[in-house]
């Protein structure tokens, strides 16, 4: 008898949870409202079936207890019915795979408008490099990274020259406006995750992979690494900043295009290679000097 | 040796005569299977203490040997995972778990519960045991290599907890090792932890290849004469069917071990694209990590149905038993497990939608996914029909069958979220990604596996099981698992990330602690109450109550045995005949609410049966 009220209360307590949560998603700032959605149509389908299910096992439980003597029906097989359940399912399927498949074609399909934003990953951290004027990204290769060429772009490539450096974990974005993120890797495996945003991917070094949305509330939101890269993944944090377009551009005109950063780097070369020589001819001198000393 | 033989020899003879002599007294029935054209296979008795209980050739110790060995790493398991909900409930209150410990114990975990504990339990053990009495077979048809086969899982055991002891410690590189992190500095165990997990891996499938192969063989080859393939119980059918796939998908487990191994040490690039290291180029260069994630999962996912195959067979016989009801729709169940036994090798790359892969796969692996919802979605609604109707036994064997019905479907349809590729891409890689696989892999599996302990100990030992001692460790198990894992999902609706060490002043985690404690308070209780099941197990192993011959009043062969519990060769002089399903429940003009599968129709004349 109480083995039936148990599983009865653990049926509607589970009802009970849902209804009452606390947790539940943090509010949606991107355009993916159809993945949420989605996720309650199949709350409402599978969460049905749950209840239908156990609540049939807990009536046999309550009607069918054990009495000595008692025989069970003897039917091995009931053909009608189990077609008819095959069907119900799946039509029930159907109605859960259609929407999903929908969804998923839109998020694969980047629109137009879309400004690419590269996010380049590595243990542990986090940097941006977006298209400068002509909206186009330089190519790129891992293997040419160095600290002269921080993202390994390909000298030669002219639509390089006016990319912008993100060398921050801190990313600002266009409320309203569709972003295509493209993902590079410099390492292992990340992944770039705004819970508000709904959407993510994973960083693969060796290629380059994306995903877009369209951020529509401003506001500050965390960036969690998704995949897990080694012993400081949960530590791998960023922050993405979604504001209107006057803002935007004051923050866009703070950073360093591709050509600025090289001609100050090849200055600074410059000047570290005279400080070497001046240093050197110093360090002659004090040579020179100490054996004149000694002399 | 030779005397034996002899001896051997001498009673094939006696039995043919038998068996002849039998049909000819008017059990026509059986008439149409043709006796036996081979002499049985002559078994090694063992002689000394070594080989009769160590070195053995005899399938049950072996399957014994199996299950005592498996759910010793499973213990193993069970304290990786207090001392991570330790970490998670209450950080920082022990100074010793770091995160490279804690990502360490988040790996071992993972690996031991799956691998080493569900696989090897199911196929190894209840395998072993069950596949020669449940179809009437004196033994594996290859006696000796499934010996040497559990010797192999031994080793690889040992070679797996060695890693706890090297330098470095065991890998911590997540149980989906994916290069390239499991191999670079960086993460834990990144030297000899991988490797050995490595060669502990591949350890694991050569040993299982042999045991498997014994199963197969044994089922195909080795059935008593009128056992036919749609009169085998479904244990034996969700057995066959695993061991099926896990032949096929295994393999795929080993070459990516054996990849990745000849990427650590020879400097290969099979998984190993250019990468840079403090701004230097590693010498790897051209590989592809996405190909090793389509390896594992070649392997991972139909793992997934090893794992749920031998529960679906074993928990529909259970069932059947205990409500004293034949199983709903036989056919259909045998279809079902054979169906998704082979549509589980079209799904592997849901697991992998947002990998970075093609994104068109997701359309066809989305489908295929969804597919596989339809016939387990009928296995579930021919369970629940068994129970209408029936005459069920609340004991606790039924229990743990009815909390895996409960934990399976709630698992199962939270697995339609995951498997719809956009409403994938919110909860992959979140805590609702582990609240899922634990209810579905983890808890449903181990309700079936208690449940058949429960069911089988009087078989192996002669001696019940404590009821009320049961009845506490269900009631807690369950309601304790299930309180740990329903309130998990909505961790990763809030979008809390699995394998997060800590999630320090994340804006969204502040309401998650309470439930994090919650969790973590519920899995000290559960994992405690394991120990009453222990303790239940070495009381009744000296003090249970005799359970005599077929306590349940079950129909299959195993409870059909001269002696309970069964000898080596398990038939004593005769093999058993079969005339019917293993069902005959309740059947209307029979005497009693069950026909065995050996008594044949003459015995049960008035008995109207439809099916045998």
């Amino acid at each position: 008898m109480y083995t039936g009220l148990v599983f009865l209360a653990v049926i509607l307590g589970s009802i009970i949870f849902h209804v009452w949560t606390p947790w539940w998603w943090t509010d949606i700032a991107s355009n993916w409202s159809a993945m949420d959605d989605t996720i309650i149509l199949s709350f409402w389908i599978g969460g049905g079936v749950f209840i239908l299910v156990c609540l049939f096992m807990v009536y046999c439980i309550f009607r069918y207890q054990y009495k000595e003597g008692r025989r069970s029906e003897y039917k091995p097989e009931d053909k009608k019915l189990e077609k008819g359940l095959t069907w119900l399912t799946t039509i029930g399927v159907v109605a859960l795979l259609a929407p999903g498949l929908v969804v998923w074609n839109n998020y694969i399909r980047v629109p137009d408008n879309a400004i690419q934003v590269e996010v380049m990953a590595w243990q542990w951290g986090w940097k941006y490099r977006l298209p400068g004027q002509d909206g186009k990204l330089g190519a790129s290769n891992n293997r040419i990274i160095s600290d002269d060429n921080p993202y390994g772009l390909n000298i030669d490539d002219p639509n390089g020259k006016d990319d912008v450096f993100v060398e921050s974990n801190e990313l600002h974005l266009l409320k309203d406006r569709p972003v295509k993120i493209l993902l590079r890797s410099i390492d292992v495996l990340h992944n770039f995750y705004v819970p508000q945003f709904r959407s993510k991917m994973d960083a693969v070094p060796g290629t380059i992979t994306y995903y877009w949305f369209e951020p529509n509330k401003n506001g500050e939101y965390e960036v969690l690494c998704a995949e897990y890269c080694g012993v400081a993944h949960y530590a791998m944090r960023g922050k993405v900043v979604v504001e209107e377009e006057e803002n935007y551009n004051k923050w866009l005109a703070e950073q360093e295009t591709f050509s600025s950063f090289t001609a100050k780097n090849t200055n600074n070369k410059l000047n570290k290679k005279k400080l070497v020589k001046i240093n050197n001819l110093s360090s002659n001198k004090n040579s020179i000097l100490k054996e004149q000393d000694v002399r | 040796m030779s005397d034996e033989l002899n001896i051997n020899k001498k009673r094939n003879n006696q039995i043919k005569t038998k068996s002849s002599a039998t049909s000819g007294r008017g059990e026509t029935d059986i008439d149409y299977v043709r006796p036996a054209e081979l002499p049985e296979q002559d078994l090694y008795h063992g002689h000394s203490f070594i080989t009769k209980w160590i070195f053995c050739q005899d399938a049950k110790v072996i399957g014994v040997q199996y299950t005592l060995t498996a759910v010793f790493t499973g213990v193993v398991g069970l304290i990786l995972s207090w001392m991570m909900r330790m970490q998670l409930g209450f950080p920082e209150l022990f100074p010793f778990l770091t995160a490279e410990t804690y990502y360490q114990m988040v790996t071992m975990h993972g690996m031991i519960m799956v691998v080493y504990l569900l696989t090897a339990l199911f196929l190894g053990g209840f395998g072993n045991y069950l596949i020669p009495l449940m179809v009437g077979a004196r033994d594996m048809v290859f006696p000796y290599v499934n010996m040497i086969s559990f010797w192999m899982f031994f080793v690889a055991v040992v070679v797996l907890m060695a890693s706890f002891f090297v330098p470095g410690g065991p890998t911590g590189s997540g149980w989906t090792l994916y290069p390239p992190q499991a191999i670079l500095e960086g993460t834990p165990g990144s030297g000899y932890g991988i490797l050995l997990m490595l060669i502990s891996l591949s350890l694991f499938v050569i040993g299982f290849t042999m045991g498997g192969l014994n199963y197969v063989i044994t089922i195909l080859q080795a059935r008593t004469r009128g056992m036919s393939l749609m009169r085998m119980p479904l244990t034996i059918w969700g057995i066959f069917t695993a061991t099926v796939l896990a032949l096929l998908a295994f393999p795929a487990l080993l070459v990516s071990s054996i990849m990745m191994t000849l990427d650590k040490v020879l400097e290969t690039s099979f998984f190993m694209p250019t990468i840079i290291k403090a701004g230097e180029a590693l010498s790897y260069d051209g590989g592809s990590p996405i190909l090793f994630q389509h390896l594992f999962w070649f392997f991972g996912h139909p793992e997934v149905y090893i794992v749920a195959l031998p529960a679906f067979g074993i928990v529909s016989d259970l069932i059947s038993v205990h409500s004293r009801k034949n199983i709903f729709g036989y056919r259909m169940m045998v279809w079902a497990i054979v169906g998704i036994g082979a549509l589980s090798f079209f799904v592997w790359a849901h697991h992998m939608y947002v990998s970075g892969m093609s994104p068109w796969f997701g359309f066809f692996f989305a489908t295929t996914t969804l597919i596989i919802a339809v016939p387990t979605a009928l296995k579930v609604y021919n369970w629940i029909l068994t129970l209408w109707r029936g005459n069920i036994r609340i004991n606790t064997v039924m229990l743990f069958c009815l909390g895996f019905i409960v934990t399976f479907v709630n698992g199962g349809i939270t697995g339609i979220f995951l498997g719809n590729v956009a409403v994938d891409v919110p909860l992959s890689d979140t805590y609702f990604v582990i609240a899922h696989f634990h209810m579905v892999m983890g808890i449903a599996p181990l309700m079936v596996i208690f449940g058949a302990i429960y069911h089988w100990f009087p078989l192996v030992t002669g001696r019940l099981l404590d009821e009320k001692l049961g009845k506490w460790h269900f009631w807690i198990t369950f309601l304790g698992a299930y309180s740990i894992y329903f309130p998990m999902h909505y961790l990763g609706f809030i979008g809390v990330p699995r394998r997060y060490f800590e999630m320090y002043d994340s804006p969204y985690m502040t309401s998650a602690v309470g439930m994090n404690e919650f969790i973590s308070v519920a899995a000290f209780i559960v994992g405690a109450a394991q120990f009453i099941f222990f303790y239940n197990l070495v009381k009744s192993l000296r003090l249970g109550k005799p359970a005599g011959k077929n306590p349940w009043k079950a129909n299959s062969l195993e409870w059909l045995t001269p002696d309970v519990p069964p000898t080596h060769g398990n038939w004593g002089e005769k093999l058993p005949v079969v005339h019917r399903w293993a069902y005959d429940y309740g059947v209307p003009g029979a005497k009693e609410d069950y026909i065995t599968q050996t008594t044949p129709p003459s015995e049960v004349k008035d008995a109207e049966v439809e099916k045998t």
